[in-house]
Formats: C-alpha cells, sequence, structure tokens
C-alpha cells in the first residue's frame, strides 16, 4: 500500500465505508414501508467490508472482520429465524406464527411488526455472512501452481 | 411398535410434527456449524435426526389413524391455506418420509467413522452442518403441499449436496468436476422445474397444489399449463437421474465422500421421484397426463431405455462405486416403469421397488464405506479376497446384492414380482420380459462384484482380518436385516406403497 496514487481512493473509501454500512441498516428498517429488506441490506453490509478489502487489501481486511466470524454471524443468521419460529412454537402459534410472539389486544399486530423485522434481521447475518466468506473464499485462495512453474 | 413409540410423544408436540420433523433439523444445521468439535456436531446430527424419525413415526400412526388414509394440513406462520405456505402430508408424503428419516438416522450413526477418515478434522462441524441443511431439504420436499415452496426446499437440499459432493475433493480431486458438473445440470432441472411452477401460477393464479389440481381440469388445453406441465417433467426428470438426463448421477457417486454416497443414493433421487408422482398424479390428475397417452410416450420408453442401457453400463464398470451408480439410473428406470402403468397395482409397485432400492443401496454403499476404511479402495481389484477378510462386512453386502438382483426372500424380489405382475395386469407381458432380461445382468454385474469378493484370492494374503468398525457395522446389518424382513413379511412396506397407490389413482379423502 505504498504509492501516493492511491490516495484518493483510500480518502473516499474510508469516507464512504461507513456511509453504505448506514445504508444498509437503513434498508433493512425501511424495508417495512419500502422497497428493501434483509437480503438487500445484507448485501449491502457485506460490499462495505469488500469495498475495504479492495482498497486495502484482503490482510487487513481478514484481521478486522475474521472468516470465523464470518462464518458465525452467518449461522446465527439463520439460527435467529429459525429460532423466532421455534419461539412461537413453544408460545403456543404455529410455526413462525408471529401473532403468538407478543400477545396484545385483539386486532393488534405488534406481533407481526416484531416477528418480521427479527427474521428480516436473521436474513441480513445470514446474507451479509455469507456473502464476505464466500468472497473470503474467492480472495484468499493460494494459487496451487506458482507463477514460475507456468 | 408405531402406536407405542407415537404414544410416547405428547399431544401438544404430535400437534405439531410435520412442522418439527423438517424445523428439528434445520435449527441444528447453524448450531452445528459452530461447533468447535466435529465429534459433537455429529452427535447434535445424530440427535437431530433421531428426532425427525420420531416424528415421520408419529406422522404415520396420525395418517394411518382412520381408514382410507388421513390427510394432514399444517399452516405455516398460521396463515391459512391456500393463501399461506401448507405441509400436507397424506399416506405418500408418510411413506417418503419414514423413508428419508430412517435412512437419515441409520446414515448418521453409521458416519462418523467414515467422515473422520475421509474429511479433514477442521471441516468436519461444517460437514455435518450441510448435510442437516440436505436433510431438512429433503424432509421438506416430502411435506410441503406448495409448489413454490417444493422448489425452495429441492435448492436447499440441492445446494447442500453440491457442497457434500466436493468435499471429495480430500480423497480424490475429481469430485470438482463431478461436483460443479452436477451443479450445472442440478440448477438446470431447478430452473426447469421454476419456470414450469410459473406458468401454472400465470394460469390459475395459485401455488397451492391442493387447490391446483381442483383447479387445473377447470381449463383443459390451456397452453401455458402444457408448457408448464412438460417444464416440470423434465426439470424433475433431471433432479430424479431419468434416463437420459443422468448423466450427473455416477461421477456425483463415484467421487464424493463415501457417507455422502450412502445418503445420497438411498434418499435424493427417491425424493425427486416422489416429487414426479405428486406432480402427475395429484396436481396435474390422471385425465391431464394419462388421456392424451402422453406418459405412456416418455415416460415408459425412458424408464425402459434406462433399464436396459444403464444395467450394460454397469456390467463394464471397473470401479464398484460407479457399477451401482449407474444401477441406481437402472432401478429408477424400474420406478418409472410402474408408475406409467398408471394403474393402481403399477403405481404401488413403482413406490415399493423406490423404498426397497433405498434400502438396497444404502446398505451397498454402507459396506463400501467400511472397505474405504479398510482397504482404501472401491476397485475390483481391491475388492478381492474381501471375503475372508472382512467377513462380517461382505455378508451383508451379498445379502443386499442378492436383494438388488432379485433373488427370492428379499426385498428386491418382492418388489420386482410385484411390478411383473402388474406390468402383466395391464397386458404388456414384453415389459415383464425386459425386466426379466434386466435382472440378468444385474446377476452379471452383482456377480463380477461378488465373484472378486468370495472367490478370488486376497489382494495381499498376510493381511489380517480388518473388518468394518461397530458404528458401520450395526446400521449396515438393520439395513440387510430389513432386506430380508421385507423379503419375507413384505406386508407393512407393500401396505404403505398399496395405500399411497390406492389414493393416488382412485383419490382418497380430500
Amino acid at each position: 500500500m505504498n504509492g501516493d496514487h492511491h490516495v484518493i481512493l483510500r480518502v473516499v473509501a474510508k469516507a464512504l465505508i461507513p456511509i453504505i454500512a448506514l445504508f444498509g441498516f437503513y434498508v433493512h428498517f425501511h424495508g417495512e414501508y419500502s422497497p428493501g429488506g434483509g437480503f438487500q441490506a445484507g448485501v449491502i453490509l457485506a460490499v462495505s467490508i469488500i469495498l475495504y478489502s479492495l482498497i486495502f487489501g484482503i490482510a487487513p481486511t481478514m484481521r478486522a472482520v475474521t472468516p470465523g466470524f464470518a462464518r458465525a454471524v452467518a449461522a446465527f443468521g439463520f439460527l435467529l429465524y429459525t429460532g423466532v419460529g421455534v419461539v412461537a412454537l413453544i408460545r403456543g402459534g404455529n410455526f413462525l406464527d408471529y401473532d403468538a410472539l407478543i400477545r396484545d389486544e385483539p386486532g393488534g399486530h405488534l406481533g407481526q411488526h416484531v416477528g418480521i423485522i427479527v427474521i428480516e434481521l436473521g436474513v441480513l447475518f445470514a446474507v451479509a455472512g455469507s456473502m464476505v466468506t464466500i468472497f473470503y473464499a474467492f480472495a484468499g485462495r493460494v494459487s496451487e501452481i506458482r507463477d514460475e512453474d507456468w | 411398535m408405531i402406536e407405542m413409540l407415537s404414544s410416547l410423544v405428547p399431544d401438544t408436540v404430535a400437534a405439531h410434527a410435520p412442522a418439527l420433523l423438517v424445523v428439528v433439523p434445520m435449527i441444528t444445521a447453524p448450531i452445528a456449524a459452530m461447533m468447535p468439535n466435529g465429534r459433537i456436531a455429529w452427535f447434535l446430527s445424530l440427535l437431530a435426526t433421531a428426532a425427525s424419525l420420531l416424528m415421520a413415526v408419529v406422522i404415520l400412526s396420525q395418517v394411518r389413524s382412520i381408514e382410507g388414509g388421513a390427510v394432514l394440513s399444517y399452516a405455516m406462520g398460521g396463515w391459512a391455506p391456500p393463501a399461506g405456505i401448507e405441509f400436507r402430508i397424506d399416506g405418500l408424503n408418510a411413506m417418503v418420509l419414514l423413508l428419508v428419516s430412517i435412512i437419515g438416522f441409520l446414515a448418521t450413526i453409521f458416519s462418523w467413522p467414515s467422515v473422520k477418515a475421509e474429511i479433514r478434522d477442521a471441516k468436519i462441524a461444517m460437514f455435518y452442518s450441510a448435510y442437516l441443511v440436505c436433510f431438512t431439504g429433503l424432509c421438506g420436499v416430502a411435506s410441503t403441499g406448495d409448489a413454490f415452496n417444493l422448489f425452495v426446499f429441492l435448492e436447499i437440499s440441492s445446494i447442500a449436496t453440491y457442497v457434500l459432493v466436493a468435499l471429495g475433493a480430500g480423497q480424490d480431486r475429481r469430485a470438482l468436476p463431478a461436483a460443479s458438473h452436477y451443479l450445472l445440470l442440478g440448477t438446470i432441472g431447478a430452473s426447469l422445474f421454476v419456470v414450469g411452477v410459473g406458468f401454472l401460477y400465470a394460469a390459475t393464479g395459485t401455488l397451492n397444489m391442493a387447490e391446483l389440481s381442483v383447479m387445473l381440469p377447470q381449463i383443459p388445453n390451456n397452453k401455458a399449463v402444457m408448457a408448464g406441465y412438460a417444464f416440470i417433467v423434465v426439470g424433475l426428470g433431471i433432479k430424479a437421474a431419468m434416463f437420459p438426463l443422468h448423466q450427473w448421477l455416477p461421477n456425483a457417486y463415484a467421487y464424493s465422500p463415501s457417507f455422502v454416497t450412502t445418503f445420497l443414493a438411498a434418499t435424493a433421487t427417491k425424493v425427486a421421484i416422489y416429487a414426479l408422482v405428486r406432480f402427475l398424479f395429484t396436481v396435474f390428475g390422471l385425465e391431464f397426463v394419462f388421456e392424451g397417452s402422453t406418459l405412456i410416450w416418455v415416460l415408459m420408453p425412458m424408464g425402459i431405455a434406462g433399464m436396459v442401457a444403464c444395467s450394460f453400463q454397469a456390467v463394464f464398470q471397473t470401479d464398484v462405486r460407479r457399477t451401482l451408480a449407474y444401477s441406481s439410473v437402472a432401478q429408477v428406470g424400474y420406478m418409472l416403469l410402474g408408475i406409467s402403468l398408471a394403474t393402481a397395482a403399477g403405481v404401488s409397485a413403482g413406490l415399493f421397488h423406490l423404498f426397497n432400492h433405498a434400502i438396497i443401496k444404502g446398505a451397498l454403499f454402507m459396506a463400501l464405506a467400511g472397505m474405504v476404511l479398510s482397504h482404501q479402495g472401491t476397485s475390483l481389484n481391491d475388492c478381492r479376497g474381501m471375503g475372508r477378510t472382512a467377513p462380517w462386512t461382505m455378508t451383508a453386502f451379498a445379502i443386499s446384492g442378492l436383494s438388488l438382483i432379485g433373488v427370492p426372500l428379499t426385498a428386491g424380489f418382492q418388489s420386482k414380482f410385484a411390478l411383473v405382475s402388474a406390468l402383466l395386469d395391464s397386458g404388456w407381458w414384453w415389459g415383464a420380459l425386459i425386466v426379466v432380461f434386466t435382472s440378468v445382468l444385474a446377476v452379471i454385474y452383482m456377480g463380477r462384484i461378488l465373484e472378486a469378493v468370495f472367490f478370488k484370492a486376497p489382494v495381499n494374503p498376510n493381511k489380517r482380518r480388518k473388518e468394518a468398525p461397530l458404528m458401520i457395522l450395526i446400521p449396515l446389518w438393520i439395513l440387510a436385516i430389513s432386506n430380508i424382513w421385507i423379503g419375507v413379511q413384505s406386508d407393512f412396506v407393500f401396505g404403505l406403497a398399496r395405500d399411497a397407490a390406492a389414493m393416488l389413482i382412485l383419490g382418497g379423502p380430500q
């Protein structure tokens, strides 16, 4: 990372990455009322990490977001989604019956609001974790044949 | 025994059995992925598949609780069908679910020694996670009553399968091209299927299978429905390895880890055939599918061609796993032949063979996995003298091999006999002759293997007895003995197949 001709890239990326991550969460939480949701938000969040690694290199990125952590996030997202379904089961509803999550007065839809936000959060984690894991799997690959041997 | 087991389950749990069957392995998968130690992940998989098996037994007893078979309906998320996604379970689903969960449970017991030897330690936890996802997907396909949801579960199981096949690369690098070949064809199959479902949705405005079956007869001669029908048959045909769409199968079975081959050979194509049967008989219905006799001109020639061509190919293989893989495609042909008769006897023979073949191939590949563990190879040469060095493993192998041929007193005989009588009933005596002819081919290809195993001198005569570990032998012998049990006392399994077929052909209670 020497050479000053990358300075603009680095400065702009540093400014953009937090905004991209924030926009990811905006897409998630606003997904209830406008186009968006967990999948898109997860991709945008993963893009902020991938952009970092494109500008600053794969090694520092892997130190910041370790491959194990990325995998754990993906698994946690899946667990969160299924977990909401199981909680609904335990509370006496059918699988993924959000109304069973929170009992409020008849006609209320609090359970539906909470349920959809939480399962979409699960999707966000699962997608972001998987995207970063897939990116690491490709970018972190060491070539099996050395360049001199070609 | 079924009633005894299901009476152990509390009513509140039993009410949710259709969902729990799929949910338990689904929620165990991410937990297994995060386990630091492969052995814990294996143990979790064992618990999850055992829970699924118990739920399958509960479901079976619920379905059989009334005369003619009950239909269980479970509304996901509390949204009533047809708007919401429905799990709809009748006699056919219950049979397939029982099959998948029995094989899943036995395969999980057997997997540990085999997986430990073939997969790198760091990857074992992830391996079991992928296996549980695959198991979830297969159970989901076999229980859902929603056409699009079926596609989703089919993809869940397929994507996990590609990963599992590719993990054979630790043993043999040819697993990687095999997996990518499987991925390409499998994705094409799934895409064709979903295009077909899209056509049906465009024509009817519903995705619920029960409602589709009511609405499709109301719009006869609809071009979109016909196109959708063609897409669905071809798409599921690829997944089920229907000849000539089977090219992905031999390599995928030959180079994936032994455990994966065992599990896939016994379940994956069976579930795809279930889906095909479900669409042909329930969604489209007999009138649509058979009136123009399309099925007789497509399914039956493909089934017969697969039986003959792939049995011949099996004869000329030098690797035992490839022999068995080609034999699997041939056996798919038997099932399709039975189904294409479109009579209650034919369909029940096809379904009966589906169940038996899963048990036969499960046992054969399990014995081979034991052989890979102790002898590191599966070519015909590696087999020589195995009957002397590993008598217990190879006796179970021989029993299942005889069952594959169709020797009396084995499961294979019962289902082939049912198939031949169904063919004769419909007046297709030449079809019965072809079944006998391909059974002779099976004698040749299994005979070559059994000859090498029992009558050739061992490769290394100094080698001491090297039996497969007990954890392989126990599930292997359970499957081998059930081959004989079905051969002697076929009432239970054949009864399941007959009930399912009667419901499909004659129309059970709605």
